[in-house]
């Protein structure tokens, strides 16, 4: 029956979505972080979605983190000679967060996880409904 | 009158099959909101519940070379929703559609659930013959 799958399939995307608000968190936590040299500043890191289909069973279709990508943009050099982690020629490496991008991912993150509550909460009533049925 | 139960509750059972099956899709849909290049299903809530108004007729299988009738099919056909707002990364899925198709479907299910209800009742009085 389709209707214990919603459980599944919503559960799948709520774990999904929690991984892109868990990405998020570290990302914006990062968003200040200096580092000495280009290849150790931190990179926004962003989760990949895949549709996970089910052939076996009417073609259901979940959903997973494939994979997490960093960020290859640029970080930003700043000069600041005095800074305890600035390079010979007194540069730092900031992380190349953008927390505009940041906060849409989030919105997004959560409205996604709300609508698959919703869902799942619906057909939990209409579960419980049908046990009921004749009562 | 005899009461063939399986006639009695056919169309409901069907109605109550198509409408989780269109369920699971929707979540399936609100699932993959997020996902690059997923296509949005859906199915044809009409025409599976016309398919279903017609009686299949049925045969009595009395001998083990017979073959009976395929049992009518219980799923709907499942399509692909026209996108009314094409997205950059190959998504059809649009959140807020599919939140009012779950809402529009759990109604019809518990619709269903309700007529079915009456039915059941409508039985135990019968065989009762009090409430």
């Amino acid at each position: 029956m389709s209707l214990w799958k919603v459980f599944d399939i919503a559960g799948a995307s709520m774990s999904a979505q929690s991984v892109r608000l868990n990405t998020t968190a570290s990302n914006l936590a990062n968003a200040n972080t200096v580092s000495g040299s280009a290849e150790e500043a931190y990179s926004a890191r962003h989760p990949v979605f895949e549709t996970v289909m089910d052939w076996e069973s009417e073609a259901s279709a979940g959903v997973r983190v494939s994979d997490i990508t960093t960020s290859d943009k640029e970080p930003a050099k700043v000069h600041q000679p005095g800074h305890p982690e600035a390079d010979a020629d007194g540069y730092v490496y900031m992380s190349n967060v953008n927390p505009v991008d940041e906060l849409v991912n989030m919105i997004s993150a959560s409205r996604g996880y709300q609508n698959s509550v919703e869902v799942m909460n619906t057909s939990k009533e209409l579960l419980l409904r049908t046990l009921r049925l004749g009562q | 009158m005899p009461i063939n139960l399986d006639n009695e509750f056919a169309l409901q059972g069907r109605a109550l099959g198509v409408a989780s099956q269109r369920l699971g899709l929707l979540a399936q849909n609100v699932a993959n909101a997020d996902t690059p290049g997923y296509k949005a299903r859906d199915v044809d809530f009409k025409g599976a519940m016309q398919n279903a108004g017609q009686n299949a007729p049925s045969m009595q299988v009395t001998h083990d070379k017979h073959i009976g009738l395929p049992r009518a099919d219980t799923r709907a056909e499942v399509l692909y929703r026209v996108p009314n707002q094409p997205s950059m990364d190959g998504n059809t899925v649009d959140a807020q559609a599919e939140t009012g198709a779950v809402a529009e479907t759990a109604v019809r299910y518990q619709a269903t659930l309700t007529f079915l209800n009456a039915k059941i009742r409508g039985l135990r009085l019968a065989i009762t013959g009090s409430r």
